[in-house]
C-alpha cells in the first residue's frame, strides 16, 4: 500500500505530482491511500510513504479541468476517484468525452456541485462594513459546501481589489488589504461583524422590488434554498412578504427545513 | 409634502421599476478593478443573481427608475401621468452613491437604470447618462451597467450611453402596432424601431471599431435586448412570437423579454380586467429558447400554437406540443439521427444532444446512458430509439399526450 500525504483539502498541486508518479508506475488505485495533512493513518500504510520522482504523462486537456474542480469537492474519496480515472484515461482516452458512463457521470455530477457551489459561494456572500481608525474593512462570514475558499479568492480579488475585506469560513479565512493575500485561521459566525447600517436600506429594496401578485415560491427556493438564508440579511423578509400570499406558499416556507450545515458531515445528496 | 428619506424613495422607485423583466447582466466584456481606482467587475459571460425574492426571480442588478414621474399617459404603466401612485426622484449623485454601497456589500452585479420621460426626452436622457458617466468616470466602476435609452433622444446623447453602459435597451412594450396605438398613444411603433435600428448600427460599428483600433471606445459590448408586454392587448401567441423573430432577425437583439401584464395598483379602464396567467409568459420563454437554442423557426414554433386561437398549450412545453402534432418526425434513433433532429425530443436539451453526439462516436448508446444524460426518461421514451428500447408503435397512441403530459396540479402554483 502506498500513502500519499497531501497539504490540505483542497490540494490538487498534491494530488497532481503524486497522481504522476504513481500512473507512470501503473500502481493500481487500490493500492494507493490518500490523506490529508497529519491525519492518523492505519498500519499498514504508515510505513510507505515514499518520495516520488517528477514525471510527465499525457492526458487529454479536459482531464486537468474536471480533476482541479473534483479535488474540491467534500467526498473523501475524491483523490482515489480521480486517480482511479487517470489510470483509465491513460487506457482509453476518449472516454472523457462519453458523459454517458456510469463512472464519468459520477466525477462530472462531483465537478458540477462543486461549479454551483462556487458560483452560490460569488451570489451569497454579503459583506458588512466594519471601521477600524481612518480605514474600512468589509467582512463576510459564510459557509461553502466544498473545499472551495481559495478558489473562489481570485473572483473577490478582481472585483473589490481597492477594497480591504475579509471573509471567514469554518474551514480558514482569506484577507485581503488592497495588495496581497493572506490566509488566516477557521473562524466562527461571531468573528464578522453583526450589523451594517446599510442592510436596512438593502432590505427596503428586496421588499419594493418583490411582485406580490406572481408569488412563486418553488422558483425562489430552487435558486436560493434555505440553507443559504442565514447569510443573507434579506432572507429575514421572506415570511412576512409571502404572508400576504395564498396558503399553498406560505406552507411551501413553512415546511421546508434548514438544513444543518457543518462541513464534513452530511451525507452527499448526490 | 415631507421630504423623503433615501429608503423611502429606493421603495418607490424600485417599485416603479420591477414591472420591468429584465434583470440579466450577462454578456459583454470582462472587467476587473485590479489596477483602477474603483471597484467592479465583469466576467464576459453569464452574470450572478445576488438573490431571489418569494415571486422567483432574480436580483442581479439595482433596478430602479431615476424617477417614476412621467409625461406620458401609456394605460399598462403604474408610472403613467393619470395614475396617482406617489412621485419621487433620485438625484444621479444619489443613485451612484446607493449603486456603490449595494455593490461593496456583493448585493448586486452592477445598475439597471431607467427613467419616466421628465421635461423632454433629452432631458431626461440627460439625466440617466449623468449617472452611468459619474459611475464610470468619478469612480471608476468597473460592474455592469444597464441604460434603458429613451427612443426620441438626441442620437449623440444616445451614443454616449452606449458608451458607458454594458447593455442598453428600449421596450417595444407591446407585440403589435394596433395595441400600442391603443395602450401609449404617444408612442409610435415606427420610432421604437428607428431607435433600434440606430442601437445596432451603432454597437455593430463600435464592434467593428475595436476590431481595427485596439484603443477604440467599447460600445454596449452586451448588446441590446427589448421587452414586450403579454395579455394588456389581443395578439395571441403566434403574433407575439411572429414580432420576436422579426426582432431577432432584424435588430440582432441579445433577448426579448416578455413581462405578463401585471395588475397595477390605480390601474386603468382601459386595461383587460384580469391578468393572463403567468404559465403564459413561461410557455413565451420556452418558445424564445426554442428559437435561440433549439434552432426552431417562428414559423415552427407557431405550429405548436392552436390553429384556431393560436395560443400555445398551457399545459405541456411548446416543443412537446409540436412533437405531439409532428408524431411522424419521431421516433428518433439516437445512435443515428441527426444532431438537428435530437434537438427536436422532448426532454433531451442542447447539453444532453451535445454529449449523446459525443459519446456515440466511441459505442452505441443504450437507454440507461441516456437516462445519465437527462432528468427523466419517462417524457423521452415514446420518442427515442435506442439499442435496446424501441417504442412499439406508442407514437400513435391517441392517449400519448396524457401519458407525457405533466400532472395537471402542477400547474396550480402558476395559475391566476
Amino acid at each position: 500500500m502506498r500513502v500519499v500525504r497531501l497539504d490540505d483539502e483542497d490540494d490538487f498541486d498534491g494530488w497532481r505530482t503524486a497522481a504522476r508518479a504513481l500512473a507512470a508506475e501503473r500502481v493500481p488505485a487500490d493500492q494507493v491511500l490518500w490523506q490529508i495533512g497529519d491525519a492518523p493513518t492505519d498500519l499498514f500504510a504508515a510505513t510507505a510513504g515514499t518520495a516520488l520522482p517528477n514525471r510527465s504523462l499525457t492526458v487529454p486537456k479536459d482531464f486537468l479541468g474536471l480533476a482541479a474542480s473534483v479535488c474540491l469537492h467534500r467526498d473523501p474519496q475524491r483523490f482515489s476517484l480521480l486517480y482511479a480515472l487517470l489510470l483509465r484515461v491513460l487506457v482509453q482516452p476518449h472516454i472523457l468525452q462519453d458523459r454517458a458512463d456510469r463512472r464519468i457521470s459520477v466525477l462530472r455530477r462531483m465537478q458540477q456541485a462543486v461549479g454551483r457551489d462556487v458560483h452560490k459561494m460569488h451570489a451569497f456572500v454579503r459583506f458588512r462594513e466594519l471601521t477600524e481608525g481612518e480605514q474600512s474593512r468589509f467582512v463576510a462570514w459564510f459557509e461553502p459546501d466544498h473545499h472551495i475558499l481559495r478558489a473562489t479568492a481570485g473572483f473577490f480579488v478582481n472585483r473589490f481589489a481597492t477594497m480591504h475585506w475579509s471573509i471567514l469560513t469554518p474551514e480558514g479565512s482569506l484577507h485581503w488589504d488592497t495588495r496581497s493575500l493572506t490566509e488566516g485561521p477557521p473562524a466562527e459566525k461571531t468573528d464578522a461583524p453583526g450589523d451594517d447600517p446599510v442592510e436596512a436600506i438593502w432590505k427596503s429594496y428586496y421588499a419594493s422590488t418583490f411582485n406580490p401578485a406572481r408569488v412563486n415560491s418553488r422558483a425562489m427556493l430552487k435558486e436560493m434554498p434555505k440553507k443559504y438564508w442565514h447569510g443573507l440579511p434579506e432572507a429575514a423578509l421572506i415570511p412576512s412578504l409571502v404572508a400576504g400570499a395564498s396558503q399553498r406558499e406560505r406552507e411551501m416556507i413553512a415546511r421546508l427545513p434548514t438544513t444543518p450545515r457543518r462541513m464534513g458531515r452530511r451525507p452527499d445528496p448526490s | 409634502m415631507a421630504q423623503l428619506d433615501i429608503a423611502q424613495k429606493l421603495s418607490i422607485l424600485a417599485d416603479a421599476a420591477k414591472y420591468d423583466a429584465s434583470c440579466s447582466s450577462s454578456g459583454g466584456k470582462k472587467r476587473s478593478s485590479v489596477g483602477g481606482k474603483g471597484i467592479g467587475s465583469t466576467s464576459g459571460g453569464s452574470g450572478i443573481c445576488h438573490a431571489y425574492t418569494p415571486d422567483g426571480r432574480c436580483i442581479s442588478l439595482l433596478k430602479i427608475l431615476l424617477t417614476n414621474s412621467c409625461i406620458f399617459d401609456c394605460h399598462y404603466c403604474i408610472n403613467r401621468r393619470s395614475s396617482n401612485v406617489r412621485r419621487a426622484r433620485f438625484t444621479a449623485q444619489e443613485v451612484v452613491a446607493l449603486t456603490l454601497d449595494f455593490y461593496r456589500r456583493n448585493y448586486i452585479e452592477g445598475l439597471f437604470l431607467s427613467s419616466g420621460i421628465i421635461h423632454s426626452p433629452d432631458y431626461t436622457m440627460e439625466q440617466i447618462l449623468e449617472v452611468a458617466r459619474s459611475l464610470r468616470e468619478d469612480h471608476d466602476f468597473r460592474g455592469y451597467i444597464h441604460l434603458k435609452t429613451i427612443p426620441d433622444a438626441d442620437p449623440a446623447l444616445v451614443t454616449r450611453a452606449g458608451q458607458h453602459a454594458d447593455r442598453v435597451s428600449i421596450n417595444v412594450e407591446l407585440p403589435t402596432r394596433d395595441g400600442l396605438h391603443a395602450l401609449a398613444p404617444e408612442k409610435s411603433e415606427t420610432r421604437i424601431e428607428n431607435a433600434m435600428g440606430f442601437m445596432q448600427t451603432a454597437i455593430a460599428d463600435g464592434a467593428d471599431a475595436r476590431r481595427r483600433y485596439r484603443y477604440a471606445p467599447v460600445f454596449a459590448p452586451a448588446g441590446q435586448s427589448t421587452q414586450m408586454i403579454v395579455g394588456a392587448d389581443t395578439a395571441n401567441d403566434r403574433d407575439i412570437v411572429a414580432r420576436a423573430g422579426r426582432l431577432y432577425g432584424q435588430f440582432e437583439l441579445r433577448r426579448i423579454y416578455y413581462s405578463a401584464f401585471s395588475p397595477i395598483p390605480d390601474a386603468s379602464a382601459a386595461l383587460p380586467p384580469r391578468r393572463p396567467p403567468l404559465m403564459r409568459e413561461h410557455r413565451l420563454y420556452q418558445s424564445d429558447w426554442l428559437m435561440r437554442f433549439y434552432a426552431f423557426t417562428p414559423d415552427e414554433v407557431g405550429d405548436a400554437a392552436d390553429p384556431v386561437t393560436g395560443m400555445l398549450p398551457l399545459d405541456i412545453d411548446p416543443k412537446l406540443a409540436w412533437a405531439l402534432k409532428f408524431r411522424e418526425q419521431f421516433p428518433v434513433d439516437v445512435n443515428r439521427a441527426p444532431k438537428e433532429l435530437l434537438l427536436r425530443v422532448p426532454g433531451l436539451g442542447p447539453r444532453a444532444v451535445q454529449a449523446i453526439v459525443q459519446a456515440r462516436r466511441w459505442r452505441r448508446l443504450r437507454l440507461e446512458d441516456v437516462g445519465r444524460l437527462t432528468v427523466s426518461l419517462k417524457k423521452l421514451r415514446p420518442f427515442l430509439i435506442t439499442d435496446d428500447w424501441r417504442p412499439i408503435s406508442l407514437t400513435d397512441r391517441t392517449d400519448l399526450r396524457q401519458l407525457v403530459a405533466p400532472q395537471p396540479q402542477q400547474l396550480d402554483l402558476f395559475a391566476g
